[in-house]
């Protein structure tokens, strides 16, 4: 496998002018007669559909959901970085490109995040002529408000529904264009695989998820943006119908997946208090702007706490760590995620955790209410706080809010070039369904930045040089060898899973029995510390259930019929191969870089520890078959613009 | 905790419905009203009584929309200001009998027990509930200002989920507070003002071919609502649908 990220020449901040003065483009009157299929209508697919739509492109889009506007990018609560420096406090796009490449532990490629960056302005002015009611002043401006590893304000946001907001832009957007006619909407559909025809990638079949029937559809191109692969730890931050089918498919089918161990885990999240428990809960990172994050200084406190004999507002100002701001005085509690969630692990494996299970700390909001006042904080974060009582039944303006990491992001995805073209031409990824921008951790409000800049602002300009030449193909149809082997094999796929339930019977467990227990497997061995023994065990573990799934696992009902336990298991069958290759590529990847923690590689102060001489590399993977162990390729980083050094947010 | 539950199945949409009775122990106070049902579904797999019931759900943090139950008489139970799947056990009493159906409108019909098909919400939308904003183009964001007031007021109505559970309480299955959100957040903002008149009457006229009902303000909706619209939401529209009457530019 060739790896050619087709970085174009020039100095960096040219590379995407010039691209753009040099790409192919397509005449207004033969648009319409090239089709484009988007998997996917968050951030990345909403936006991309319309911008291709209005450009006069024929697109048809497909969703899970009932409703392109339940895409879980909906759930975003803090905001979207730009490059305004509306603040005037120093930001411009080379600091927001530096600050990308840095959170990212210089993992990610310069090219690309320097366009996330250039682009970056013109998504809020975009976002705003749409209508999205952004926080203003008293003048009538923008508002912004900071977020992890910046030390300027370039975050702007909605209350603390600023991924909501955006999505409905795309949404109004989205359904401008269904109305126009250049939009298809499929709603309740899923992508079940990818149909490759003269090495292209040339249409998908679904499944329609209220009759359970098998659907073809052909295009020029096809665009996956299915989001992330979180759920493969059962318990995280995503949607409960988040998964990471789609774009896994397309890496069975040869598409390259890259740097699947780069997971990241939030450090803001509600703790877990229940086996019942189906997800986690997000409490946005903006709260650490006000919120100071502390436990108890003495061990014997915190145990009490943990008994119920004692409580936060029992612990004296001086009897509190407050260990990020001790830790990491130049940006305290504003760290980045990954550093807040391993200080968050330390503390409370050393014996510092509250809350009955002691796997929790304490985020403080005394300290705002009395700087600011309540209905201050209120105006902030009041949606929050009701969320955080709506779950938990405690007052967090009375009670310090009780948080721990959780699974919530994933860096890894199809490895793209600088075109979001995957190694199979013409299927291209976008969002958090590719690798490019954050390297081996993601800033907070930036995933909402590269969604909208990969759909907005570079797929109508990489697609269409991409299509250039496509009209000389004429209309590609359905049909062909190449779709009946498609279909055939999903539709194998599907009845063996119907044939395992046969078989098991009543002796058989539900899929979720078997999502759990790999989810744990995940959390424990290949979650915020990883070993090399760990990792063995995990591969381990992995085969054991895997194995027992395909021997016992049940599901009720038909395959041709709504069957939401049948969704599940066959995006649970992806997951166990997904969870084989986080594991292998944790296992290689001998260095702790962003989110990927070795514990064999820290330094004295528990920090990550990165060996660039040997892991300046992305890991693409390719599949081999579900039994053999896949071949990694290498794409090196060249770093030419940026120096790099230790990130040290001391 | 322990619940007697009855819930609506039905195979499809063309199939007769009927209420099934459930009996469910060990449940936690702090689990949600979802993950109850989950574990219900659990064992209705595992001790091979039934198929599990068909429930829509997805983000279970009361922002996405999907998941939408009549309990016991009211759209998403007997919390305020919550989605479903935000609804604790601990807002029942043990050994409550629990009845749980899908929303109840001829614009929402039943695809399988709770489950509705709600596309007639992305159809009002798709007849002018956006701005025509092209991609590319546009001025500097700050180059409009808003006053703050203003764009306080949109996001208020902006924050509309798309639940349905306004139209699942309406007596006349009305959409007029769905409608009247998305007319005034856009209608509140200077981007939003050149296809105000438009906007209303397009999305007004697509909600009655739906097949909604007339709003009759009772003001079930706003009592009811997830996200706690305001009513007088329904009043900008009807402002704004008779300005369009006239041919005049009314905001407020």
């Amino acid at each position: 496998m060739k790896l050619d990220s087709k970085i174009p020449e020039g100095p960096l901040s040219q590379k995407w002018t010039n691209y753009k003065a040099a790409q192919k483009l397509v005449n207004p009157a033969n648009k319409r007669k090239l089709d484009i299929i988007v998997v996917g209508t968050g951030l990345a697919g909403a936006s991309a559909a319309a911008s291709l739509g209005a450009l006069g492109f024929h697109v048809d889009i497909f969703c899970i959901q009932d409703s392109p506007r339940r895409a879980h990018s909906i759930a975003a609560q803090g905001g979207i970085n730009a490059a305004k420096n509306y603040q005037n406090d120093g930001d411009s796009v080379e600091r927001l490109f530096k600050d990308t490449i840095k959170g990212g532990d210089y993992r990610a490629r310069e090219a690309n995040v320097y366009r996330l960056a250039e682009v970056s302005g013109d998504i809020i002015d975009q976002c705003v002529a749409q209508g999205v009611p952004f926080a203003r002043d008293y003048s009538g401006l923008l508002d912004n408000r900071s977020f992890g590893g910046a030390q300027v304000s370039r975050t702007f946001y909605a209350r603390g529904q600023t991924g909501q907001q955006l999505l409905l832009g795309a949404y109004g957007a989205l359904s401008r264009e269904i109305a126009r006619g250049t939009v298809v909407l499929h709603e309740r559909h899923e992508m079940m695989d990818l149909v490759i025809k003269d090495g292209r990638a040339r249409g998908i079949i679904v499944r329609n998820l209220v009759t359970g029937e098998l659907e073809r559809y052909a295009a020029h191109a096809v665009v996956v943006a299915t989001g992330g692969y979180g759920n493969v730890y059962y318990l995280s931050t995503n949607a409960m119908n988040s998964n990471g089918s789609a774009a896994w498919v397309c890496h069975r089918r040869g598409a390259a997946f890259a740097n699947p161990c780069y997971v990241q885990i939030h450090p803001t999240c509600i703790p877990v208090h229940g086996d019942y428990q189906s997800k986690l809960t997000l409490m946005s990172e903006s709260l650490r702007n006000d919120g100071r994050i502390w436990v108890p200084k003495k061990k014997e406190d915190a145990e009490a706490i943990r008994r119920g004999e004692k409580s936060a507002l029992d612990i004296a100002e001086e009897d509190r760590d407050y260990y990020l701001e001790r830790r990491y005085p130049a940006f305290g509690n504003l760290v980045p995620r990954d550093v807040a969630s391993r200080a968050a692990k330390e503390r409370c494996d050393a014996g510092y955790g509250v809350g009955p299970t002691g796997l929790a700390v304490y985020l403080d909001f005394a300290d705002a209410i009395k700087r600011l006042g309540r209905d201050v904080v209120e105006q902030k974060y009041g949606n929050l706080f009701q969320m955080y009582q709506k779950i938990v039944d405690v007052d967090p303006y009375e009670y310090p809010m009780m948080i721990y990491p959780a699974v919530h992001y994933t860096m890894g995805g199809l490895w793209v070039d600088y075109e979001l073209q995957t190694t199979i031409p013409g299927l291209f990824a976008a969002g958090e369904a590719n690798f490019s921008d954050h390297g081996a951790n993601r800033l907070g409000a930036s995933a909402l930045m590269q969604g909208l800049a990969d759909g907005y602002f570079v797929l109508p300009y990489t697609l269409q040089n991409y299509l250039a030449d496509q009209i000389y193909v004429g209309k590609i149809k359905a049909e062909g060898p190449e779709f009946d082997e498609a279909e055939q094999a999903v539709r194998e796929r599907l009845n063996g899973l119907m044939n395992i339930s046969e078989q098991s019977g009543k002796s058989g467990f539900s899929v979720d029995h078997y999502h759990k227990a790999l989810g744990r497997i995940m959390w424990e061995y290949c979650g915020m510390a990883r070993s090399k023994e760990s990792l063995a065990t995990a591969a381990e573990k992995i085969a054991e259930l895997e194995a027992d799934f395909y021997q016992h696992v049940f599901i009720p009902g038909k395959s041709v019929e709504m069957n939401p336990e049948l969704e599940k298991a066959y995006r649970l069958e992806d997951y166990f191969e997904l969870a084989r290759l986080i594991v292998a590529d944790a296992t290689q990847r001998e260095e702790s870089c962003g989110g990927h923690f070795r514990v064999e590689h820290q330094t004295e102060d528990g920090e990550t520890l990165r060996d660039d001489d040997n892991f300046m590399f992305v890991a693409a993977w390719e599949y081999q078959g579900h039994d053999k162990p896949e071949t990694m390729y290498k794409e090196e980083l060249n770093y030419e613009h940026i120096q790099i050094v230790k990130r040290n947010y001391k | 905790m322990k619940f007697k539950l009855h819930i609506w199945r039905q195979e499809n949409a063309r199939a007769k419905g009927h209420f099934e009775t459930y009996d469910i122990d060990n449940i936690s106070a702090d689990c949600s009203f979802l993950e109850m049902l989950d574990q219900l579904n659990e064992k209705l797999i595992n001790d091979h009584i039934a198929h599990p019931v068909c429930f829509d759900n997805d983000c279970r943090e009361g922002i996405c929309g999907m998941c939408g139950l009549y309990i016991n008489g009211r759209p998403h139970g007997n919390d305020d200001g919550v989605t479903t799947c935000q609804l604790h056990m601990r807002h029942f009493k043990d050994g409550d009998e629990i009845w749980v159906e899908p929303w109840r409108a001829k614009a929402f019909p039943i695809i399988k027990d709770l489950v509705v098909d709600r596309t007639a919400f992305d159809k009002i939308i798709q007849a002018g509930g956006y701005i025509s904003a092209t991609t590319g183009g546009v001025p500097d964001a700050n180059n409009i200002l808003i006053p703050k007031h203003k764009a306080d007021q949109s996001m208020d109505a902006a924050a509309c989920i798309g639940c349905g559970a306004c139209v699942a309480a309406c007596k006349n299955a009305s959409a007029m507070l769905f409608v009247g959100a998305k007319v005034s957040h856009l209608a509140l903002l200077p981007q939003g003002r050149p296809e105000a008149q438009d906007r209303v009457r397009k999305m007004v006229c697509k909600m009655d071919e739906l097949g909604f009902g007339s709003c009759t303000n009772t003001y079930a909706c706003e009592a009811e609502c997830p996200k706690q619209i305001k009513r007088q939401n329904i009043a900008r529209l009807n402002r704004n649908w008779i300005g369009q009457m006239f041919g005049r530019d009314r905001n407020e």
